[in-house]
């Protein structure tokens, strides 16, 4: 079965398709109450976010854009230092999106928000002229636990980045390209190593996740908003063999390349061992590497294995567009 | 010998100025993003040639592209690249921007489905390029044959590098050796190179892409001063003798022609055209010549051709970013400009 216009008509149409797949994966207590808007409780100073997902294709091997819609907007409340709690999703779907597929993803939404301890709580639906795409943004609202800024970051902390690079960016030119390989999407919320650290008393100084753009324009906006200078050492990043030749065949750049599950933090440096163990020890975590350190000065410099050094900037052109 | 040796050596190294020119915009991208000349000594300098297929291409090129994507029912399809190059008046994204239907693509075969899918749509493959490309337009021209889809058509702008190289070597009298581009040589084999080496008395080293394979090649340049040779270095990829294969079927579809390089001007023998026979296939590819520029101060002319470095133009890191590029070298991600610019090579 196809979507028409009609399910975006806010008549029946729209009620059906809201009870056969929102409500029936969904399904919550303050959800249920199918009121204008969701009134939740808060003893705790809130963070909000919010992002919308535009990825092409819908399912992509590790992932689909209804998990990602999850983790991306998870995730961003954790860099924060938040818990994250409740989540909105507004979908606007083309006509001749597939049924099926809006259920899959409605479904994997649904798990993906379960695994990160969060619930969706309000929800939009809008049904558009086009050819069959669908797009979803989520806001999230989390509990600030901590209250971690970018600019916090000192000198001679170091930084841990959180697993292996490349892989969501990988594996969508894959699909694109159709090229076959065991590559797959990292995609994944990023709570349980964020609530390990902070349990056990890491004094995490900023934390961001590498998304579009890629490590290295993260960290060239983590050492612009604290005035320091981050030093990576290329052969620390960690990446799979497989990403590593697929960027050699096809001329890309490990440090610009998009991810969606890994993050870097910055930590005093005495603590960064402990830390490492313990993203290490959690889901997602295992390919957790210290990657540098800070510095006085300015901009990222990257020392090369032969032990040359480069300056790195941010990402510039287009990068690889609609990757999230 | 290993490579801290030869990074020693070439440290250390301290006779009269060498200037080696990489004439593959991957061995641009690669010597910028290994730091390679932090790891030399000051007397060696490294010069990007014309090595970027975007950057070598006339502004009339894209102007003409322009025009076919203001006819309706055209789609232009494209590597992305190509869509942020400046025209002389605009690029195609700003045609995009007017409502022409461009599209990106990674492989000019996935043209083939698109085309299917939209009989009534008329598609040009933006086609340019080096001897690398060639063999894979051959194949689209092969496929839509075999699958009779008509409604393709290529403007071509593919080129050949051993005449070029030989114009340049006339006209850049700075040059003491080449890193001979790896991918190029890979079609057309190391001999290709052979009559410039004894011609121009000077070495030809074939290199990988490899931060280590790069410096081992311009430790084999300085070791070969004054001999007119050519050294293939990365052996695992390139032959002595041309890749047959890929030229058969070049051959079919394909003739050299004169073709015209921004900074160069036309060269006989350097470029390749569709062949009479099968010129439903072009897009009226012939006669592209002309070049002005976007901005008059732009340098992308002296730059390919090594006589400038990116940093001598007047417009680099001022008027002319990846953000807003006034000319190609500044698009492309193998484009000197492009990679000086983005990791601050000096």
């Amino acid at each position: 079965m196809k979507i028409t216009l009609a399910h975006g008509s806010g008549g029946k149409s729209t009620s059906e398709l809201i009870k056969n797949v929102f409500a029936k994966h969904f399904s919550n207590e303050i959800l249920n109450m199918m009121e204008d808007s969701a009134v939740v409780d808060s003893s705790k100073k809130i963070a909000v976010t919010t992002d919308s997902f535009v990825v092409t294709p819908l399912f992509y091997r590790g992932g689909n854009i209804g998990r990602l819609s999850i983790c991306g907007t998870v995730n961003d409340l954790l860099m924060r230092g938040a818990v994250p709690k409740y989540i909105t999703s507004a979908f606007i779907i083309e006509e001749g999106a597939d049924f099926d597929e809006l259920e899959r993803i409605a479904e994997s939404m649904a798990e993906t928000a379960e695994e990160a301890g969060v619930i969706v709580v309000a929800g939009d639906t809008k049904v558009i002229e086009g050819n069959g795409g669908i797009y979803i943004n989520t806001t999230g609202i989390g509990f600030v636990e901590h209250d971690i800024k970018s600019s916090n970051t000192k000198c001679s902390d170091s930084i841990i980045l959180s697993g292996n690079l490349g892989d969501h960016h990988a594996v969508i030119m894959s699909e694109r390209m159709n090229i076959e390989n065991e590559i797959e999407s990292d995609n994944a919320p990023l709570c349980e190593m964020v609530f390990e650290l902070m349990k056990n008393n890491i004094e995490i100084h900023a934390m961001r996740d590498v998304t579009r753009g890629g490590l290295a324009t993260v960290l060239c906006e983590l050492a612009e908003s604290c005035s320091l200078q981050f030093e990576i050492e290329e052969d620390k990043i960690p990446s799979s063999e497989s990403v590593r030749a697929f960027c050699k065949i096809l001329g890309l750049n490990l440090l610009y390349m998009g991810n969606e599950g890994k993050m870097v933090l910055t930590v005093p440096s005495a603590q960064a061992e402990k830390a490492v163990e313990i993203i290490r020890r959690c889901r997602y975590g295992e390919n957790a590497e210290i990657i540098g350190s800070v510095k006085e000065g300015s901009g990222v410099v990257s020392v090369t294995k032969l032990g040359a050094k480069r300056t790195l900037s941010v990402l510039y052109g287009e990068g690889l567009p609609r990757i999230c | 010998m290993n490579i801290n040796e030869v990074c020693t050596f070439l440290k250390k190294y301290n006779g009269r100025d060498l200037y080696f020119m990489e004439i593959c915009g991957t061995h641009t991208a690669s010597v910028c993003e290994n730091g390679i000349d932090n790891l030399i000594s000051e007397k060696i300098h490294l010069v990007s040639g014309p090595g970027c297929p975007v950057c070598v291409t006339v502004s009339e090129y894209i102007d003409r592209l322009v025009e076919l994507s203001e006819i309706e029912n055209n789609v232009i399809v494209s590597f992305g690249d190509m869509l942020r190059v400046p025209g002389s008046k605009y690029s195609l994204n700003d045609a995009r921007a007017k409502g022409a239907d461009i599209r990106m693509v990674y492989s000019p075969l996935e043209l083939i489905e698109i085309a299917k899918k939209e009989p009534n749509k008329s598609f040009v493959f933006a086609a340019v390029g080096f001897e690398t490309t060639a063999p894979v337009y051959a194949e689209l021209i092969d496929t839509a044959l075999e699958q009779s889809i008509k409604n393709i058509r290529l403007l071509t702008s593919i080129k050949t590098m051993p005449a070029a190289v030989d114009k340049l070597c006339t006209m850049n009298k700075k040059i003491s050796g080449f890193l001979a581009p790896g991918h190029v040589c890979a079609i057309t084999g190391s001999n290709a190179f052979i009559p410039l080496a004894e011609k121009y008395n000077m070495p030809f080293v074939v290199s990988g892409f490899t931060a280590e394979e790069i410096l081992c090649s311009i430790y084999a340049l300085v070791k070969l001063q004054g001999k007119g040779v050519v050294k293939n270095l990365y052996k695992r990829v390139v032959k002595e003798e041309r890749n047959e294969k890929a030229y058969s079927l070049t051959e079919k579809y394909f003739e050299p022609c004169t073709a015209s390089w921004r900074g160069f001007g036309e060269i006989e023998g350097s470029g390749t055209a569709i062949k009479k026979e099968y010129e439903l296939f072009d897009a009226q590819s012939k006669g592209i010549a002309k070049d002005s520029k976007a901005n008059n101060l732009c340098r992308c002319s002296d730059i390919v051709l090594g006589m400038a470095s990116p940093k001598e133009c007047p417009l680099f890191n001022k008027v002319c970013s990846p953000e807003n590029p006034q000319g190609a070298c500044m698009v492309s991600t193998e484009g000197s400009c492009f990679n000086y610019f983005v990791n601050n090579r000096g």
